[in-house]
């Protein structure tokens, strides 16, 4: 017997291998990823009581070239001409492919051109989570579903849909150009932080399924940064990440209220993600031009460094927003600068700084506008205005934890009135 | 993000339509249910049989108490929902708008339903 976990780790490393090998043999992007998921699928049934096989990638290529291939046959009627020559290569044959079949080239390009299909610009942004996770991850459609609280009809349906447009957009099995490559890049890293960030909750009951796409996030990061270790967003962004689950254990009080920063146990922050956070992006700011997702994990490096919240080296983090806010300017990074601005310079000056906001369509009415406001109002002593700024936060958010934590904070300053 | 589209029509309303209008109205439910399924958006929904059907539960004098009829005595009533995932409150206003009980003087709310995930707190 071997154990279940082991041979799912082993699956989902497979997966974009296996995956990579067939399109580039075959190209049918579409297809070929149902045949590995079916082979993924055989593997993760027979494995566990038969033992994991001598060559694992062999027999799930096997298994996943006998699929596509006997979906070939049933086809025969409509099969074009190429394809009925592709079916008279030996290789074809639905018999184990020899030895010597093993990719040319090294599997590390094949999951890299993986992640930068799955991120293709002809799909939405939840076409490109759902096939990441799929193509990428591993994950079947299932794991998927449940992790976004969707009937698994919907996201079986997402999926084949972004792989019709991807196929319909033209795309091919091949990196971009270098003109295109650098936008892409940036796709897959906003991709990534947005399958963490749908996993950051702070609930530990029906939503278990959903905190795992952090993890998840968090792998395919350390792939990423495995492939590109030359490029220090990458190195920044997985930095973010294991720097902000770092606090998990922290941010949800007992009875599941989320617990902010400033109160957080610092004990119970997990230290060896935050030893291997800030040497991360402590290593690549020595060498790269400082990016968005670099000087995020910079602040959090700092906040990660203060043994408690008093000794939060504010100066240091509100120099990081102001570099932060000139190259990549944002009103969402406006509003964190505000919090930096008030814990050095004081409250009021945090608030003016928050002015503007109002008249920016990107923010103005937005619950993180009106949050930041009401805790600066709080720390200027005007409880008054700092509720009702909570209320209006609260009425503002769709995030349960947020709501109930904003009301709470809402309900504490009346209790002082 | 999901949003729950809440139907609201004149209960019956269905029954002075003529026969061409009925199965106009039909086949747009159809068409719209199709597409979304197709697009990976339809999350789920439900019909909800007439409001003459309907138990309320309220308060009365200290204790609940079961009466026969709709909560709110109003011309137009709650007769359905329809939860969609998708990218933008935009993109579901737009499904909204297209729901053939508007043009018969129904009216949809959109209405976004809450998330389990949270950003860090300062």
């Amino acid at each position: 017997m071997t154990d279940d976990r082991t041979v799912e780790e082993l699956l989902r490393t497979l997966a974009p291998q296996l995956l990579g090998l067939l399109v580039r043999r075959h190209g049918q992007f579409d297809r070929c990823e149902d045949a590995v998921q079916e082979a993924l699928l055989a593997a993760a049934t027979q494995w566990p009581g038969q033992g994991v096989p001598d060559n694992p990638r062999a027999w799930l290529l096997t298994v996943a070239t006998r699929r596509l291939t006997d979906e070939w046959r049933s086809e025969s009627a409509r099969r074009d001409r190429e394809l009925a020559v592709a079916l008279r290569e030996p290789a074809y044959a639905g018999v184990a492919p020899p030895a010597d079949a093993e990719p040319a080239v090294p599997d590390a390009d094949d999951t890299l051109t993986l992640l930068f299909l799955c991120c293709h610009p002809a799909l939405t942004g939840s076409a490109q989570v759902a096939l990441t996770l799929r193509a990428v991850g591993g994950l079947s459609t299932a794991q998927i579903a449940r992790a976004h609280l969707l009937p698994e009809a919907t996201m079986s349906q997402r999926i084949r849909r972004a792989k019709q447009r991807i196929e319909a957009a033209g795309a091919r099995f091949a990196m971009p150009g270098p003109a295109e490559r650098e936008e892409r890049l940036r796709t897959v890293l906003r991709v990534l932080y947005l399958i963490f960030n749908e996993g950051y909750t702070a609930s530990s009951g029906p939503d278990l399924h959903r905190a795992e796409l952090t993890g998840e996030a968090i792998r395919l990061g350390r792939i990423l940064h495995r492939l590109l270790p030359d490029d220090g967003e990458v190195s920044g962004l997985l930095a973010l990440m294991l720097l902000t689950d770092a606090h998990r254990a922290a941010r949800v009080g007992p009875d599941g209220e989320l617990v902010p920063l400033a109160e957080q146990d610092r004990a119970r922050w997990d230290a060896v993600a935050i030893a291997e956070g800030i040497a991360l992006v402590t290593e690549a700011l020595t060498w790269s031009p400082p990016g968005p997702y670099q000087l995020q994990a910079a602040i959090a490096a700092v906040h990660a460094e203060a043994s408690t919240a008093a000794e939060t080296d504010w100066r240091q983090i509100l120099a990081l927003y102001r570099l932060l806010a000139r190259i990549a300017p944002n009103p969402m990074v406006t509003l964190n600068q505000a919090v930096a601005v008030a814990m050095v310079d004081g409250p009021q000056a945090g608030l003016a700084l928050l002015t503007p906001l109002d008249a920016d369509e990107r923010t103005a009415g937005h619950h993180r506008l009106a949050a930041v406001r009401a805790h600066l109002l709080e720390l200027a002593g005007d409880t008054a205005a700092a509720r009702e700024a909570y209320l209006a936060a609260a009425r503002g958010t769709t995030s349960l934890p947020e709501q109930r934590y904003l009301e709470l904070r809402a309900a504490r300053l009346a209790e002082q009135q | 993000m999901k949003y729950m589209l809440l139907i609201w029509n004149r209960p019956g309303f269905t029954e002075e339509l003529t026969e061409q209008d009925r199965t106009a109205l039909f086949g747009e439910v159809d068409e719209i249910m199709r597409e979304l399924t197709e697009t990976g958006e339809l999350v789920g929904g439900q019909a909800l049989a007439n409001p003459a059907q309907t138990l309320t539960v309220r308060l009365v004098d200290g204790s609940a108490e079961v009466v026969d009829g709709p909560f709110m005595e109003s011309k137009e009533q709650f007769a359905g929902y329809l939860t969609v995932d998708c990218d933008s409150p935009q993109r579901a206003a737009e499904i909204a708008a297209r729901w053939p009980d508007v043009r018969f003087g129904g009216a949809l709310e959109v209405r976004p339903i809450m998330d389990e995930s949270a950003a860090e707190e300062m």
